[in-house]
């Protein structure tokens, strides 16, 4: 199918990206890996008159350390991410959970921060970005930057803190180098977006989980973090009896959708049996 | 040279039978091909379609004049522009006289029946163009209450076509009694009823989207003295004649090619309105016009398939002999009845009995108009239908006896010793060995392993449960004796036609009336001819989908190809050896009778003398020395016209563990052993069952055509409607018996369809036998983790499975409830 006419830009700095999206405003779409945008603009979902493309952008490309943290760039792709042993090593949970989105394809084309900015509940980055404490660096006019902190980053289904002329320029992942961690995604074919999905890491010590990380995917308009999970984890050992006990508030806050895939109870039956899974997974047991 | 020379080092090992790579795979796969849309004319316009967004509606204006003035446009046709040319799309098969059979207009002029109908046509200089303009066209429409469930349809409250007065377009029966080849159903139910079993069932089969992988497109060039269309269609000859028949244009003057076509699995036998429409639009504008349709307007506007309630009341004896079968069927036509229509579900009407000997059987379909995308065949066509509700009720008679599914089945089934068998329904069956098939597969299968490990999984009480599937298949291929096809009110025959041209280089030209979609036909058809007329396999070459080429034809369905058309091919070879013979023994100055014909060699008896097929097509060609009265032609034409159809079955064994927590289910074994008759290409018989396979699991896991209740297909993309990938499937053991169909030359039976037939019963009941326990004995298709975890926790608030009723019995005189639903919702 083909898209309605638009003007068509390709900045090369993120100062010029940002530029163009002052002039034009309303009437442009920002295109990072376009997994998600240009079937929007082929089933004439949507018709911006302008499209600036982040692809012409080295400076938005790659990921690097800096410190305790890691950095990724927002057009860094999933395939790009999960050949990093930076992040393989120390945020473990993105990697496992990158491995799950669609197919190879995608995964060579789509881009992190295109994902995140997107904010389809039903997406896979949203989830381990909240687990991991995330925290999202926003270029807006005049150079001018700002860093939010995940949770405070998804606004609602498809809306998230990027406002109006700005641009999300990278992903600051702190470092949870040792940290077990396990993406437990529920489809019914492969390449399908999650039904429900569950991503833990977990710090353990002395048998036992010192320090666990729990976010959902696809269970209310954006992806939620499951914090009482997490304090009900501290101290328990690793067996199925005492993680699925800790695992019964996951759906404290959660709002599940209903479609063909599955009724919200049904969601939220699947919400506790992968949690206990993906903790479990996560912990090493 | 000698044409030995290009043959297998070993002359005599025949090309039948060889794993041959497909002649046509380099150019299908690269994509370098003559595909409709690669097609390019000069001064070629680009269509658009403007489609109703109403599911029931009436066009009460069209404003086009925006339309008009948008760039590059070059008109904009409404239906009332082309009302009296446009012609129809056809139903050729109406059940019987009192048939109703609301017009279908391919452009519609004001009544819209379902969602995605054509109400106007922008014709542009770009496909961009004509895209952008008839975002322009201003259509007002009336909505009308929609009829959306087939069930609602029934009570005739609320009426897809008004004026017609009934939803119902056809009621059709099939009796055992009244036709004389079995008793009366209702006494062996009522007989049972007292002191025996019957099992009573009602089963959904849900609606399918075919989902090919080359969307659909056409060009038309009405420009010259014929016209000429080429459209991706399984059915080029079907087309012209409905084409001449319904628009008035001579069929003389009608040209129509099938280029390479990217499959269709039945979804490209209609007559399209997208056909008709660029048809109409290029000859308004006397331009050649293209028109591809995307993916969405795919998936909502190509005819869908399946959709039936199925209705099933089985009757056995106490010691497991089945007596009687009724079955009862709603089947959802649709806004429209297709070129075959309501035809597709009277297709299973021989087939619920399958391979089993019911004294009794009775087979009553309703056919229903709704306000939804019309359905007509896919892959199967009525017999996966049939399959899965006979394979469905012997899993579920065993259940109720307590005994193993396959010996349950064994006991009642066609032995080998009773071939060939006139079935209950009327069929007779020429060949068949279903304990050979059944054998090898539970051997392959590992059956009495798996059962004890389902055993053991049951006792330990493990969260992931194991169920064994069966289905004992069987099929009628070979679409169709035509004197039958005539019995059933038919609009055509069933025959098939082949031509072979011998050139004057030694290579062979076969002309096929079968129009193959990706089935590997010139590579079958060459290793038949190279083996018949001993030419090399490379000097072969096979021309269909033209119908200047090969003029004669009934197109590519229903399995039928090779049993019907490669027949025709065989006959026209055969010819072509007698009259090569005559010139032969001119050459060899010998006695026509003293001519022996093997490995492409004409020789003299007893001697050593001898001339090859090309030396005498060669011969023949220059016409220098030919004998008297003998005309200088070596070509032939045959047409086959079967007296039957072929039965290939096969016994497909399918193990699924099912996580109880979550519904999940995971395809742990799946072994077929099928009987499809003589085999001429493994490797493509290999292809046709894996593919068929995927489609008919797919159907029992994956896919399913959901509308809303206004009418609009929610599954209306690939994100929606979950076709499955390789990553989804596991590796099939597959393999064969041989029981050769006894009517044809080649002794094949057909196995295009076979996989996509068997397998779905086989899934469901394998995953309804791993939570039997949990007291399920139905989940609706697809059994997606949801409906299979709902029917678990549904089971276990049930009383323990002692205190149950022992069966579940239909209300008196109610038409299709469910009286053992196990899951939820009666929505399509």
């Amino acid at each position: 199918m083909i898209p309605a006419q638009f003007d068509y830009l390709a900045p090369t700095s993120v100062a010029d990206a940002v530029a163009a999206l002052a002039e034009h405003g309303d009437e442009a779409k920002v295109l990072a890996g376009g997994q998600s945008l240009l079937p929007i603009l082929r089933m004439r979902l949507n018709a911006p008159g302008v499209v600036i493309d982040l692809g012409r952008i080295p400076e938005l490309q790659g990921v690097s350390e800096d410190g305790d943290h890691l950095v990724i760039g927002a057009m860094t792709t999933y395939a790009a991410v999960l050949a990093s042993e930076a992040v393989t090593t120390h945020a473990a949970l993105l990697s496992k959970a990158i491995a799950t989105v669609a197919d190879p394809q995608i995964r060579h084309r789509g881009t992190v921060g295109g994902a995140l900015v997107h904010a389809d509940p039903a997406g896979d980055v949203g989830a381990p970005a909240l687990a991991l404490g995330a925290e999202l660096v926003i270029a807006g006019a005049d150079g001018s930057t700002r860093t939010v902190a995940a949770e405070d980053f998804f606004e609602d289904l498809f809306a998230t803190a990027v406002g109006e002329g700005e641009l999300l320029t990278q992903i600051r992942i702190p470092k949870h180098t040792g940290w077990g961690a396990h993406y437990e995604k529920f489809v019914r074919v492969s390449h399908q977006w999650s039904i429900v999905g569950v991503a833990a890491t977990v710090r353990s010590e002395g048998g036992s989980i010192a320090e666990a990380r729990v976010g959902l995917t696809n269970m209310g308009s954006t992806p939620l973090r499951a914090r009482s999970v997490e304090e009900a984890l501290v101290g328990q050992p690793a067996t199925d009896e005492a993680v699925r006990a800790a695992v019964a508030s996951v759906n404290d806050g959660t709002n599940p959708p209903s479609d063909l895939n599955g009724d919200s109870d049904y969601r939220k039956h699947l919400a506790t049996v992968l949690t206990r899974r993906a903790v479990l997974a996560a912990a090493g047991a | 040279m000698t044409i030995t020379e290009d043959r297998p080092s070993d002359a005599a090992t025949p090309e039948i039978g060889r794993s041959r790579a497909r002649k046509e795979d380099q150019r299908l796969i690269t994509g370098r091909t003559r595909w409709t849309d690669n097609i390019q004319l000069p001064g070629m316009l680009h269509l658009a379609m403007v489609r109703s967004p109403f599911a029931h509606a009436t066009v009460t204006a069209i404003n086009t004049d925006e339309a008009r003035k948008a760039p590059g446009v070059v008109g904009v046709i409404t239906g009332a522009d082309i009302k009296d040319v446009q012609g129809a799309v056809a139903n050729a098969w109406p059940l019987n006289g009192e048939q109703k059979t609301p017009n279908h207009l391919p452009v519609v002029v004001d009544h819209v029946a379902c969602a995605g109908e054509i109400v106007a046509v922008v014709a542009a200089r770009t496909a961009a163009e004509a895209r952008d303009a008839a975002e322009l066209v201003d259509v007002d429409y009336d909505e009308l209450p929609a009829v959306l469930d087939l069930k609602e349809a029934v009570k005739d409250e609320v009426l897809a076509h008004p004026d017609l007065g009934t939803n119902t377009s056809a009621v059709w029966t099939l009796d055992s009694a009244a036709q004389g080849s079995g008793t009366d159903v209702e006494d062996e139910i009522a007989a049972a009823r007292s002191d025996g079993v019957v099992i009573e069932r009602e089963f959904r089969q849900q609606r399918l989207i075919p989902a090919f992988m080359e969307p659909r497109s056409t060009v038309c060039d009405p420009t010259g003295e014929q016209m000429t269309v080429w459209s991706s269609t399984q059915v080029p000859h079907i087309l012209r004649f409905l084409v001449a028949a319904t628009t008035g244009i001579p069929e003389s003057k009608v040209r129509i090619i099938a280029p390479d076509v990217g499959g269709g699995f039945g979804g490209k036998l209609q007559t399209t309105p997208e056909e008709f429409a660029t048809i109409a639009v290029a000859r308004r504008l006397g331009k050649p016009c293209k028109y591809t349709e995307t993916r969405s307007e795919s998936l909502l506007s190509g005819h869908h398939g399946r959709d039936q309630w199925q209705k099933l009341t089985l009757s056995a004896r106490k010691d497991g002999t089945v007596t009687g079968l009724k079955v009862e069927l709603l089947a959802d036509l649709g806004a429209y009845v297709g070129v075959v229509g309501g035809g597709v579900p009277v297709l299973g009407a021989w087939m619920f009995n399958s391979i089993y000997k019911f004294a009794a059987y009775h087979f009553t379909v309703r056919t229903l108009l709704t306000n939804k995308t019309w359905v007509d065949a896919y892959r199967g066509a009525g017999r996966p239908e049939a399959t899965f509700a006979i394979e469905r009720m012997m899993d579920e008679l065993a259940a109720e006896l307590g005994r193993d599914p396959l010996e349950v089945r064994e006991q009642n089934w066609i032995t080998h010793g009773e071939f060939p068998f006139t079935t209950v329904a009327g069929m007779t069956y020429d060949s068949g060995n279903y304990e050979a098939a059944t054998a090898k597969a539970k051997e392959l299968f590992g059956y009495d392993e798996l059962r004890a490990e389902q055993k053991h999984r049951r006792e330990s009480n493990d969260p992931v449960q194991l169920g064994i599937g069966i289905s004992t298949f069987t099929e009628m291929c070979g679409l169709a004796p035509s004197r039958i096809l005539g019995a059933l009110n038919y609009g055509a025959g069933g025959w098939e036609s082949a031509s072979i041209r011998m050139l004057a280089t030694g290579k062979v030209e076969v002309l096929t009336g079968v129009s193959p979609h990706g089935q590997g036909h010139e590579t079958a058809w060459s290793q038949i001819v190279a083996d018949r007329l001993g030419v090399p396999f490379e000097d072969v070459e096979v021309l269909h989908g033209d119908t200047q080429i090969s003029s004669k034809g009934m197109d590519t369905y229903g399995s039928r190809s090779l049993v019907v058309g490669a027949e025709a091919v065989v006959r026209a070879a055969d010819k072509v050896i007698e009259k090569a013979k005559v010139v032969a023994a001119h050459l060899l100055e010998a006695s026509v009778d003293d001519i022996e014909f093997t490995g492409g060699r004409f020789g003299v008896k007893g001697t050593d003398k001898g001339v090859t097929m090309p030396e005498v097509a060669l011969a023949t060609w220059t016409g220098h020395n030919l004998p008297d009265g003998v005309e200088p032609s070596l070509d032939a034409d045959a047409t086959f016209d079967p007296d039957n159809f072929s039965f290939p079955h096969g016994t497909h064994l399918c193990a699924m563990e099912v996580d109880t927590e979550t519904g999940a289910t995971t395809m742990r074994k799946y072994v077929c052993v099928d009987d499809i008759g003589n085999i001429i290409n493994p490797l493509i018989v290999e292809g046709q069952v894996h593919g068929g396979l995927v489609q008919g699991i797919a159907q029992a896991l994956w896919e399913g055509a959901e509308y809303d209740d206004q009418g609009t297909l929610v599954t209306g993309s690939f994100v929606d409607y979950t076709l499955p990938t390789s990553a989804d499937t596991i590796s099939f053991v597959t393999d064969h018996t041989t029981s050769p169909s006894t009517y044809t030359t080649l002794g094949t039976k057909g196995v295009g369809e076979a996989g996509a037939i068997a397998s779905t019963p086989a899934v469901v009941n394998a995953i309804v036998d791993a939570v039997r326990a949990f007291g399920v004995d139905d989940i609706l298709m697809p059994c997606t983790p949801e409906r299979v975890w709902k029917a678990i926790q549904k089971g276990r608030s049930v009383p323990g499975e002692g205190e149950r009723d022992a069966q579940p019995h239909f209300d008196e005189g109610v038409p299709n409830q469910d009286p053992g639903a196990a899951t939820e919702g009666s929505q399509a």
